[in-house]
């Protein structure tokens, strides 16, 4: 298997929202932190487009260098966690990542900044697997459920793409082919262009 | 000689004093390590049609899932 990769078919995309619902609902995400939201660029222009943003699990993630107390990890299938008992809320990863993914929410240990927040590709994090501490911190682990995000499943027109990156990617190849255009994908070069150290050793594209 | 005796004493104490200055062991730090995926949840909600454990059945569930949930072509075209 290839890594876990998200993608945000632009032209698909409707701007309903469905994605950040289904996060939030999924995850019981408290009020004022959004894992994922829908950005509008363009808006109101003739031929805008909207995109799904949330960490995209790079395979060079910034916010991975930043960390002072090196609380993100990567998991074998490349998704990247953290720790919410080592982080100390900095923000620095915030400044770091280029989609804005870190969130931090404002009742919290450290001051108005508490531990940093943010999309887990639905898988957990550094807790026993389909615990209440693991849902209380990080959310639902649906990939230790043999499911996917809930955000790309729940996409009325499967603008959002997640799973296995080779399959998102024939995917994504099929729709251009047959639709003959589209073919400029946001944010995919940002998160998995960079051929640097820190990336999942063999076999992972 | 009671003053070189004194200066060694003074010296001593304040060798021992500075070791207090000294780092601690931080040894509650660091990341604790997390299950692999394949390794199930044990819950009722996990889907049916692999093997908690088994990495290649998990794995064949989801490429399956991604493909009958997010690529329409694969359903809807029968040629």
């Amino acid at each position: 298997m290839a890594r876990m990769k998200f993608i945000c078919d632009a032209e698909r995309c409707i701007e309903c929202n469905g994605c950040v619902t289904a996060c939030k609902n999924e995850h019981e995400v408290p009020w004022g932190v959004n894992r994922r939201r829908v950005v509008t660029l363009n808006d109101g222009v003739p031929g805008e487009k909207s995109i799904s943003v949330a960490c995209m699990h790079c395979s060079d993630a910034p916010c991975m260098a930043v960390c002072p107390v090196n609380c993100f990890y990567r998991t074998e299938e490349g998704v990247v966690l953290h720790d919410k008992d080592v982080c100390i809320g900095c923000g620095y990863c915030s400044y770091a990542c280029p989609f804005g993914a870190p969130q931090f929410p404002s009742q919290g240990t450290f001051g108005v900044r508490g531990k940093m927040d943010k999309c887990t590709f639905c898988a957990g994090g550094p807790e026993t697997h389909g615990s209440q501490a693991e849902f209380e911190k990080y959310g639902r682990n649906r990939l230790a459920e043999g499911k996917l995000p809930a955000c790309a499943e729940m996409c009325s027109t499967k603008a959002l793409l997640a799973g296995d990156g080779d399959v998102v990617a024939d995917i994504f190849r099929n729709r251009v082919v047959q639709r003959g255009k589209g073919a400029e994908v946001w944010g995919w070069g940002t998160a998995y262009g960079s051929q640097q150290a820190g990336q999942p050793a063999g076999g992972k594209s | 000689m009671t003053h070189r005796l004194h200066l060694i004493a003074i010296a001593a104490l304040a060798l021992g004093t500075l070791t207090a200055c000294g780092e601690k062991p931080q040894t509650g730090a660091g990341i604790r390590s997390d299950a692999v995926p394949y390794a199930g949840t044990g819950s009722n909600f996990t889907e049916p049609g692999w093997k908690a454990g088994d990495k290649a059945s998990w794995e064949a569930q989801l490429k399956a899932r991604q493909q009958y949930g997010q690529n329409e072509y694969t359903r809807t075209q029968t040629k």
